[in-house]
Order: C-alpha cells, then structure tokens, then sequence
C-alpha cells in the first residue's frame, strides 16, 4: 500500500475521489445529457427511438401544449413559497432568539415530519382538509359555511400540502442564519438608539403584507382587493409590534443568506413536485410534475417528456441565476460588511 | 454552543399604547404563534397515528369510526406490505453503506488535500441537491432506456439503488465534510511523531474523531433512501418499495397497516433521536 501512495503524493485526492465521482458522472451528468438526446428522439417504445435535429419542434410544441400546467406550478410554486416564509420567519426567530432551553427540542419538532413518509403526511392532508374532515366538518355544522363547500381538489388544497411539505427547508436555514448572529451587534444598535421602528416598521409591515396577501389572492384566484385589505391590516398590526429599528436595520439583513436559502429549497422541489398535485388536487390543478410523470410513465412519450424535464430544469437554472443575482450579491456585502 | 441571553429588540424609557402593544407582542404572542405552528407540523402526523387505531369498514381509511388495535397486532396482513417494506430496507441499507464510503472518501479529499479541481468537484456535489427530484428520475430513465439491455432495462432494485446511492453521495459529503473541517490536525501530528504512519494514524486516531459525522450521514442516508418515492417511482419498474406501496394504495384506499408502518417507522426515528441525545448528554 505505502510505496507506490508515498511516491506519487499528488494522486491520493484524485484516487479518493473517484469511485464517487465517477458514480456521479455516470448517474447523474451522463443521464442528464441522455435526456436531452432522448428530447430529440421520435418513435415509440415498441418501434424502437431514431434521433434527428428535426425533432426539436417537440419543444415549441410541447410548451404549447402543456403550458398551462407550466404556469400553474410556477404560480402554486411562488404560492407556496411565500407561505412558507410567513410561517417559518417568526418560528425560526422565536426558536433562535426565545428558545431558551426549549430550543434542541422545538428543532426537533420543526424536522418531525420528515421522521414519518411523505405520501402518507400529504394523504393525512386529504384527511383533515377532508369534506366533512376537522376542519370543515364542525363549520358546516355551525352553518358557517355551505355544505358544498370543498377544499380538496382546489388549488388550496395542493399549496396547502406543498407548503407543509416543504416548510422544514424554509425553516431550518433561517433558523441558522438568524442563530448565528452576534448577539452583541443587536446590543450596540439599541446603545446607538436604535428603538422601537415608527411609522416605519407600520407601513413596511402594512406593503409587505398587502402585497404578499395580494400575490396569494390572485394566484387562488379570490378578491384580491379583499386580500389586500387583509394582508395590509395584519401587516401593519405585525409590524408596529414585530419591527423595531435593530430588527429592521441589523437583524433582518442579517438573516438574508438564510432567506434566500430557504426559498430556493422550497422553489426548486415545488416546482417539480406531482404528488401534492396527485394525493390533493384533481385534473384542473395539474402541474408539469404531473404530466412529465405521466408521459413518461404512463404513455412512455419520452421525447415530449424529456423535453418538458429539459425545460423545467432550465427555467430552475434561470430562476436560481437570476434570483442569486438580485439577493446573492447584496447578501455577500451585508456579511463582509461585518 | 452556549446559549445568550434572549435579547429585547425594544427600548426605550417612556412607554406609549403602542410601546405596550410591542411589549406584549413580543413576550407572549411570538411564543403562542409558535405554539400553533408546533401544533400545525404535529397534526398529520398525529393524523396518521390516529389512523392507525381506527376500524374502518372497507378499504377506505379516511373518516373516524371506532377504536381498534388489531392492526397493530397485524402490521403485515395484507399481501404485498411485508414485501414492500423488506424491500424498502434491502434498498436503503445498502445504498447507504456504498453512499457513505464513497461520500467519505470525497470529503476526505476535499477538506485534507488541495488539488486541481476542487472547485469542479464541488459544483459536482452541490448540484445534484438543487437539481428536482423528478429531473434526476426522469433522466435516469431515459439513460436506462437507452442502454436497452439488461440489467439495465427493465428496471429493478439495482436500478432503484443505483439512484439512491447517486442521490445520496452528496448528502454524506457535506455531512462529514462538516464533521472534518473542524478537526485538529495537531492529533494526527502527535500521532505520527510517535510513530504511527499514516495507515496507523488514520485508523486509530482520525476515523475514530469523524466516526459521529459518518454515522450522523448514514443516518441521513438511511431517512432519505427509506422514504424517497420521486426518484424510486421513474426507476422501480415493477418492483415495490414501501413508498411505492402507499401510491399504488391510494386509489382505492390506503389499508391501515401501512399507517402502523408508518407510525411505527416514525417512533422508531423518534427513539434514535432520543438515544442520540442521551448518550451525547453522557459523553459531555
């Protein structure tokens, strides 16, 4: 073993790397390429696939046909998103900075749900968002709302589930941002009078809320200038108790890195996801997860379904590009700004 | 990690309505908020325990009915779930004992050594967790599909752990990697000063100071192959994991024994959480 590794030092890190390297490029880039070559094919499974350049009208044609379902999960996709930040900011900050010694065992509680399998929390979902479930059953009974009412099969059910899914990712990175934050910096903001935030902190919480609130109404499709109403009153009650001065100035840019984390790792998986599509939705809240699932799957149309897989991990790139852009940079001067 | 002192972000000498309103936010609505979100990530789970102990007539376990125990007492009698679950297992360990040796070794490499190439390695690891689930099981697919043959196509287990093992490499990498960077190297030096070379060296002194960081990743590996149905879905063909066991259920109605699975899959987590945690608290 010795000799041959003392005499030529320099290849140890290569040869630790490549089993795993290799695996990678043979099961992951290798693959990757293949679904694109395999966009260019025509033919069935039985006759055999035949490549030709011609083909790449697969790809004008298959974003024709299958872009509604396009739209919808980058709407559902953004939907989610901002849910999920709503509910995991203040989680997250509370657990960092009121922890206390509760702290280990409120993380714990925040990954629970990954201890237990995916599909079967998203189909305890179609429980409780049930008919006549917990939640709809006793308001139905009250007369609170109309006994057709249904949740199941709307695109609130769906946002719902990938929201839940997927609210650990947010969680979890902002949790660490804002945890490691000097402690002391907060202090020497409030030595420099940094007090309570007024109007300001009101009126930011007030936009913040109305256009986020508003976001949501359009894409659910409900009264937007309701929900704007809704989202600006519990934005200016939030904020005038929420936004102070060190919160707005030291706290919150600080823990932009994990924002920006954590909305790439609920985007990303969200955009792809068919199952809260499939366990939640019906036909009318398909998403381009489900279609590709199917095509490939089901009609084994691989070159239409490669070409949507194509495209959807071309627009993830260009998401990820363009969002690093506008954040990434000024995050990357806030920390060096330390 | 030592814990600071909660810091207020309000002050101020006199105290206004809104100063008050401030206050009280800031003591007890933070703290009833994350009471309801505890509440509101516990639910399903809580659901699928439920669940577990009802009585339903027929396949579909969806409303409450009565209380029963006698799946608990008979968590494989349906056809398949047994199957399913052995399966599940067979895939899940061994995709994390060849995850996490190759995941080891890259990060071995990437914290002790400098060479050309990092940086391409790195981007190699990163990218495949920012990559969609659906993106990297439909391109596995098609890759099958074009190879044609066997044992590639049709698909199997070796081609479901095939997938795991790939999907996995990166988590492990950056779970050790976390572990070796803050290592001290003196250990390693004292070491070999008294005389161990770096075969001795390696095992008696570094693999056993990363051993927790291996064992955290195969652990994360485990979880992640377990319960992974996206990827397993474009790659299993005919054959049926645990996940995929539950969407062919759904349709026409998941038995109650999967939710004694999966209760029990969930206490069985919880327990190693619990173990972790007390034999951290013994060691410190």
């Amino acid at each position: 073993m010795g000799t041959f590794l003392t005499r030529h030092r320099g290849m140890v890190p290569y040869l630790l790397l490549a089993p795993g390297l290799l695996w990678l490029a043979a099961f992951y880039v290798y693959p990757a390429f293949q679904m694109f070559i395999s966009s260019f094919w025509s033919g069935t499974l039985e006759t055999g696939f035949r490549f030709s350049l011609e083909n790449w009208r697969t790809y004008p044609a298959a974003l024709e046909r299958y872009g509604e379902q396009f739209g919808r999960s980058i709407l559902y996709a953004l939907a989610a998103t901002i849910l999920t930040f709503l509910i995991a900011y203040p989680l997250a900050y509370t657990i960092a900075f009121r922890g206390g010694r509760a702290k280990n065992l409120l993380l714990f509680l925040v990954v629970a749900p990954f201890f237990t399998s995916f599909l079967l929390r998203t189909f305890a979902w179609k429980i409780i968002l049930g008919d006549d479930g917990v939640v709809l059953g006793p308001l139905k009974d009250l007369g609170l709302l109309d006994p057709g009412f249904r949740l199941l099969a709307t695109p609130i059910a769906v946002v719902s589930g990938i929201t839940y899914n997927f609210l650990p990712f947010m969680t979890l990175p902002i949790y660490v941002s804002l945890e490691k934050i000097d402690r002391r910096l907060v202090e020497a903001a409030q030595d420099l009078y940094a007090g309570p935030w007024r109007p300001g902190g009101t009126i930011v919480g007030a936009v913040v809320g109305g256009g986020l609130f508003g976001l949501l109404g359009a894409i659910f499709a409900f009264d937007v200038l309701l929900m704007v109403g809704l989202g600006a009153t519990a934005g200016a009650v939030v904020g005038t108790g929420f936004l102070s001065e060190s919160f707005a100035r030291v706290t919150f840019p600080l823990s932009l890195p994990g924002v920006f984390a954590g909305t790439l790792l609920v985007m990303i998986p969200a955009l792809g996801d068919y199952v809260n599509a499939a366990l939640l939705g019906n036909p009318s809240t398909t998403m381009i997860g489900n279609v590709i699932q199917t095509r490939f799957l089901v009609n084994a149309d691989y070159p239409t379904a490669s070409a949507l897989s194509f495209i959807l991990m071309a627009a993830i790139l260009v998401v990820v590009t363009v969002y690093a852009r506008l954040l990434g940079t000024e995050n990357a001067s806030a920390v060096r700004g330390i | 990690m030592a814990r600071e002192a909660a810091v207020t972000e309000l002050a101020g000498p006199r105290l206004g309505w809104l100063d008050r309103f401030a206050r009280v936010f800031d003591r007890y609505l933070l703290l009833i908020y994350t009471g309801f979100a505890v509440l509101y990530l516990m639910l399903p789970i809580f659901v699928i325990a439920l669940f577990s102990v009802n009585d339903p007539i027929g396949r579909s376990n969806v409303a409450w009915r009565a209380f029963t125990l006698k799946y608990w007492l008979d968590p494989f009698g349906v056809p398949g779930l047994f199957d399913a679950v052995a399966t599940s297992l067979k895939i899940a360990f061994a995709s994390t004992v060849v995850a996490t040796a190759l995941g080891t070794l890259i990060a071995l490499a990437l914290v002790r050594y400098q060479f050309r190439g990092a940086g391409a390695t790195n981007l190699l690891i990163f990218i495949p967790m920012a990559t969609p689930e659906i993106v990297m099981g439909a391109s596995l697919l098609t890759m099958f599909v074009a190879i044609g043959r066997p044992p590639f196509f049709p698909l199997n287990e070796l081609t479901i752990l095939i997938a795991h093992i790939m999907f996995n490499i990166s988590y492990v990498v950056v779970t050790v990697r976390a572990r070796l960077v803050g290592f001290d190297r003196h250990l390693e030096e004292a070491a070999m000063d008294l005389g161990a070379n770096e075969w001795a060296t390696f095992w008696r002194v570094t693999f056993p100071l990363i051993l927790p960081g291996i064992i955290a990743a195969a652990l994360l590996a485990f979880s992640l192959s377990i319960d992974d149905f996206v990827i397993t879905n474009f790659t299993a063909g005919r054959t049926v994991t645990f996940p995929m066991y539950i969407w062919g259920a759904a349709r026409i109605g998941i038995p109650v024994q999967v939710n004694v699975i999966g209760t029990l899959i969930f206490l069985v987590a919880v327990g190693f959480v619990a173990l972790s945690v007390v034999l951290g608290r013994r060691r410190a």
